[in-house]
């Protein structure tokens, strides 16, 4: 038998109803490759250095953020029970890892940022309530970019998060711990958020499958928000498969709690994976392959294409003229939303206070500019200015019209295709500190993964090949509305005539 | 300074008062606008705030159906326009009380437009028109008594429903302007959509004032914050005009700025102003999609609204013939127009009825702090009395000492109508308050005073009236009181002219 | 477009961010390239066309879902208080707030 971590989700979760495996097997085998490898496995100190130099020197990667071994095998104690008796869930005993975007009862959530360490939620996130509720073991918190801004893992208060295939280089971002954990193999699979491309970007770089589903499918109680309107909550595991079983726990109405949620019932994802896809039109956007792209990217995307029309697909030539506008549309919208969104970050109810201060004012102004990093403030000074008045009009307003009709191209291309597929990146992971003095080139390389964000489109990237340096390049699958089923089959069907997704990083095998 | 009561425009040293009103009203639901937490007033602190409402890191607001309802409610109330699609929008500021660090708010599309309140400054008619109403929540409160240097923040009111409720700059006297307010709160307590308990906060009103030479533009406005009492907010309006006057008249401008009114000093001062505290980048908030209110929903609030004051006294004055200022009064609340409309079901003169009601009752309910709904006479009993008057057996002044011998009698709670007219009528007898109608009796008392008063005689056949209301007099009180005096002054004149 | 410092320092205020001069310059720097990027949206032409809140009105009405007024949120304050600051007689104290 393969080794614990080696082993597929679907395939983990199946040895462990037919108990083959127990959860507490499972569990220690996932710590103790954690412990191996991780940066650290205390409870944060409440006062770390903020986001550091790449260490080489540390194969650690700086995945995790916080672990808890009791309480993990606790959890894991109490699936045998229920596997012992009968009891059992679908994912009884499967083990994962939230992105510290997630609030967690059990866990601290610093959401990356110095602000709240040391935070304790009194309640969990809505997926993470539902991934319990399918039985899953938590094995902790990941790091992420402070309050998910950025796309490298470069913005995290508690350290860089190493790329696994090479340590010299970034993550990606904002999911870069979960990324890098699944890659690393310390947890079959994580949680992630995308609002810019946040889970598409790190699965890529990574060579790991991530989705994000249509906006409003999955609960975002519980989401620290970062931008309302774009935040989406979904999977990061090593497969199609695996994410559409995790996929199908996660989303659903939450009408509860999330005035966003899509009233719109449960689907299980994994229904149509192995549909054929004989005849499935997919729309080549010519702006994603246009003079930006690197040659090494260009040639993995193409050659996945090729085989999925080896499988009876067919290629059309679809325009999505404003892609490169969402980079602008994208920056003014999100920071706005966020500078509102972070404003409950003041020193008065929970988090960070400032130790001296002289009066209110200086209270807030000390707290705030001491726990949120440069690149956080950078985008509140943003949203806050293009909210001014004088200025709302121009920026934000114009902004939200080409919103509109950034969608609208959407649309008008699902009239000619079914699935939308290109790179998920411009290039693959680039070197740790190399764009991180200049935030303007980090925006540009969004140019992907922006136009379905802002559609609130379904998004996938999938495994696809090696490009420069030996890394991984994804493939961008994008759907229309409510079609990850749809994705998803795409992406298992290549996933079957491929094995880019088996792949792991040499250290971690 | 002239006595505003008389002239409710008077110029000011020249100076015409103009004011504005904004007034929060505290919602009657249960829950809060956003959360699903306690509004009940008093709890211990922080016991009804919860995740939600203390801006816990990943929490959302979901809208409560019945505080949208409650707007609905006012619209139809003060004729505005209930808009079926509006927009929820952040009001963005830092304030401890504040837990998002922005207010859920409504801005360029309210739940409610236009509108009016009607109410009656001495006899003349005002009407204050709306701007708006919107639906908000409301922030938590500071403490500052217990701590050295420090405030204590209590969250149990953040996310408490607000109606805000906007007027035009309509009022031009101090005097007008608390008619207003007082004819609001009348409004909302009277369709229950606030309890209008000023001393818990539950109807807070901010004074718009500025002055002006008339047929000038707009002056520069102060803003009087949180009057919760009617007393006060008169005094602090009649102090800012002062204020703004005398400094206009000292050559100064005067700055926009939010002012509080010290109630120990009787003083206005204006708060610490941030320049920039007007810049709160409103922007609809991501996490509220449009507010629909479907026409549907409106007519079945209607529907189930009873009728409105405003129509009530309408109706009053249309189908009753009463004066529009009694109409006025009669509906302002519930107790007084259903007292009303009980007495006047049993037959009694709606006139009559509002008279008494307006006159006799009322100074004797206020005297002990009682409305309509608890009057030591019940309803029955007014209209048995009313209709003796009627039927001529009770003069006016007979009446008044029935219903002072009444007012304290048990029985005079009664409801039943047939017991009611047996209590008053065996009343009239033990006290013989029976009007004389006899006739044959009154002649004779009228040819005794006649006889009795020569020089009397010779002044009216001159034609001094007052020679004649004198007989009137001498009549009545030979009577005890008891005769008509209409019959009075008929026989009386009759029986002059044959002399 | 360009900004100024004494934009940087109101938006600053605004925003409850303290910087020194030279963190004012430098955002400064940052904040008008970032401007030059953005500037291309100005030159769009969005007549007629109305703003996309919520994406997925691009196909479907979004509506405000209604709750029913039912209270369910219990008293939790030790919990939701076990990360604040400062905390008093149940109260979250802060720097006196002056109001005159």
């Amino acid at each position: 038998m393969n080794a614990i971590h080696e082993l597929s989700l679907t395939a983990l979760a199946h040895a462990l109803q037919t108990q083959q495996l127990s959860a507490r097997q499972v569990a220690e085998h996932f710590l103790a490759r954690a412990r191996q490898h991780a940066a650290s496995d205390a409870p944060l100190a409440s006062d770390m250095a903020p986001a550091g130099v790449a260490d080489p020197a540390h194969p650690s990667c700086g995945a995790f953020l916080s672990m808890d071994e009791a309480h993990t095998l606790a959890q894991a104690n109490a699936s045998d029970q229920r596997l012992q008796s009968g009891q059992a869930r679908p994912l009884e005993g499967v083990p994962i890892a939230h992105k510290d975007i997630f609030v967690t009862q059990h866990f601290p959530t610093t959401a990356g940022s110095k602000i709240l360490a040391g935070y304790r939620s009194p309640f969990d996130a809505t997926v993470v309530a539902r991934l319990n509720e399918v039985g899953m073991v938590s094995l902790g918190k990941l790091n992420c970019d402070e309050f998910a801004m950025g796309s490298a893992n470069e913005n995290s208060a508690f350290g860089v998060v190493h790329n696994p295939w090479d340590h010299t280089r970034i993550a990606g971002g904002s999911s870069g711990g979960s990324a890098a954990a699944v890659a690393m193999g310390l947890t079959p699979a994580a949680t992630g958020t995308d609002t810019g491309g946040s889970i598409r970007q790190p699965a890529a770089f990574c060579g790991i499958t991530g989705i994000k589903p249509t906006y409003g499918r999955a609960s975002r109680y519980g989401m620290i928000a970062y931008a309302s309107s774009l935040d989406q909550a979904g999977p990061m595991a090593r497969s199609a498969e695996d994410c559409a079983t995790l996929l199908t726990a996660m989303c659903g109405p939450d009408v509860e709690r999330d005035s966003t949620s899509l009233d719109l019932p449960q689907e299980d994802y994994s229904t149509h994976l192995n549909r054929d896809i004989q005849g499935l039109r997919i729309g080549v956007p010519k702006e994603f392959f246009a003079k930006g792209l690197a040659d090494d990217v260009r040639d993995a995307v193409q050659a996945a294409l090729a085989s999925l029309v080896q499988m009876g697909a067919r290629l059309v030539e679809i325009e999505l003229p404003k892609t490169e506008l969402s980079i602008p549309v994208y920056y003014i919208l999100a920071p706005a939303e966020a500078s509102s969104n972070l404003s409950r970050f003041d020193g008065v109810k929970f988090g960070y206070r400032t130790k001296a201060y002289n009066d209110l004012d200086e209270m807030y102004q000390k707290t705030r500019s001491e726990g949120f990093g440069p690149e956080v403030q950078r985008r509140i000074m943003v949203g806050a200015y293009v909210l001014s008045h004088g200025y709302y009009d121009a920026y934000y307003v114009q902004a939200q019209k080409i919103r509109r009709m950034i969608s609208e191209d959407f649309q008008r291309a699902f009239s000619q295709c079914d699935v939308i597929a290109g790179p998920v990146a411009p290039t693959v992971a680039w070197k740790l500190g190399e764009k991180s003095s200049d935030p303007l080139s980090n925006y540009l390389a969004d140019i992907f993964t922006l136009p379905a964000s802002l559609a609130g489109l379904p998004g996938m990237s999938v495994p696809c090949g090696f490009g420069e340096g030996h890394m991984p390049v994804g493939l961008q699958l994008i759907g229309n509305y409510l079609k990850e089923s749809q994705l998803l089959n795409v992406a298992h069907r290549f996933q079957g005539v491929s094995d880019w997704h088996t792949q792991r990083p040499g250290s971690f095998a | 300074m002239s006595s505003a009561n008389t002239n409710t425009s008077a110029l000011i040293e020249g100076f015409e008062v103009v004011i504005g009103f904004e007034t929060h009203t505290q919602l009657t639901t249960q829950s809060k606008i956003f959360s699903r937490a306690s509004t009940a007033f008093g709890a211990e602190a922080n016991t009804q705030a919860c995740a939600v409402d203390l801006a816990l890191p990943g929490t959302l607001p979901v809208m409560n159906k019945a505080a949208v309802e409650r707007a609905i409610e006012f619209g139809l109330a003060v004729g505005g326009e209930i808009s079926e699609r509006s927009i929820f929008a952040r009001k963005n500021y830092f304030y401890p009380d504040l837990p998002k660090g922005y207010q859920i708010s409504q801005f360029e599309i309210p739940v409610v437009v236009g509108g009016e309140v009607s109410f009656f400054l001495g006899d003349t008619k005002k009407t204050v028109r709306l701007v708006r109403a919107h639906l908000e929540e409301d922030a938590g409160k500071s403490l500052h008594e217990d701590f050295v240097n420090q405030s204590g923040i209590d969250l149990n009111r953040a996310g408490t429903p607000l109606l805000e409720i906007v007027t035009e700059p309509d009022m031009r006297s101090s005097a007008e302007a608390v008619a207003y307010a007082k004819e609001l709160h009348k409004i909302v307590t009277w369709i229950g959509i606030c309890d209008g308990n000023m001393q818990e906060g539950s109807f807070r009103c901010d004074a718009n004032v500025s002055v002006r030479r008339p047929g000038e533009p707009l002056g520069t406005r102060r803003e009087i914050k949180n009057l919760n009492s009617f007393k006060f907010m008169q005094q602090a309006i009649d102090f800012e005009v002062r204020w703004q006057i005398e400094q206009l008249l000292d050559g100064h401008k005067i700055i926009q700025a939010t002012v509080l009114f010290n109630p120990d000093t009787g003083e206005t001062k204006s708060m610490r102003t941030k320049e920039d505290a007007a810049e709160y980048r409103y922007f609809p908030d991501p996490d509220l999609p449009p507010l629909e209110v479907s026409r549907t929903w409106v007519e079945e609030v209607k529907s189930r609204m009873g009728e409105l004051p405003r129509d009530k006294a309408a109706r009053f004055v249309s189908a009753l013939g009463l004066p529009e200022y009694d109409a006025s009064t009669l509906t302002q609340n519930q107790a007084m127009a259903n007292y009303f409309e009980q007495t006047v079901a049993l037959g009694a003169q709606a006139k009559l009825v509002s008279n008494w009601m307006m006159g006799e009752l009322s100074r004797r309910l206020n005297a002990a702090h009682l409305d309509f709904d608890a009057s030591p006479m019940s309803a029955p009993t007014l209209a048995a009395l009313i209709l003796r008057i009627m039927d001529a057996t009770l003069s006016n002044h007979s009446a008044k000492t029935l219903l002072e011998a009444l007012w304290e009698d048990e029985g005079s709670r009664g409801r039943e109508p047939t017991a009611a007219q047996a209590l008053v009528d065996v009343a009239i007898e033990r006290l013989g308050l029976k009007q004389m109608n006899d006739t044959s009796a009154l002649e004779g008392i009228i040819e005794q005073v006649i006889a009795a008063n020569p020089d009397n005689i010779a002044q009216i056949k001159a034609g001094k009236d007052k020679a004649f209301n004198a007989l009137v007099g001498q009549v009545m009180k030979a009577s005890k009181g008891k005769a008509n005096p209409k019959d009075v002054n008929d026989l009386l004149q009759a029986k002059l002219a044959a002399l | 477009m360009s900004l100024t410092l004494q934009e940087i320092s109101r938006i600053g205020e605004l925003a409850k961010l303290q910087m020194t001069a030279p963190e004012q310059q430098s955002m400064l720097t940052q904040l008008n390239s970032f401007f030059d990027l953005v500037e291309q949206i100005k030159s769009v032409d969005t007549h007629g066309v109305t703003p996309l809140s919520h994406p997925y009105a691009t196909v479907a009405e979004v509506a405000l879902r209604l709750r029913p007024d039912v209270v369910s949120e219990r008293n939790e304050r030790e919990a939701n208080q076990q990360s604040a600051p400062e905390v008093q007689k149940g109260l979250f104290l802060v720097p006196k707030v002056i109001e005159s």
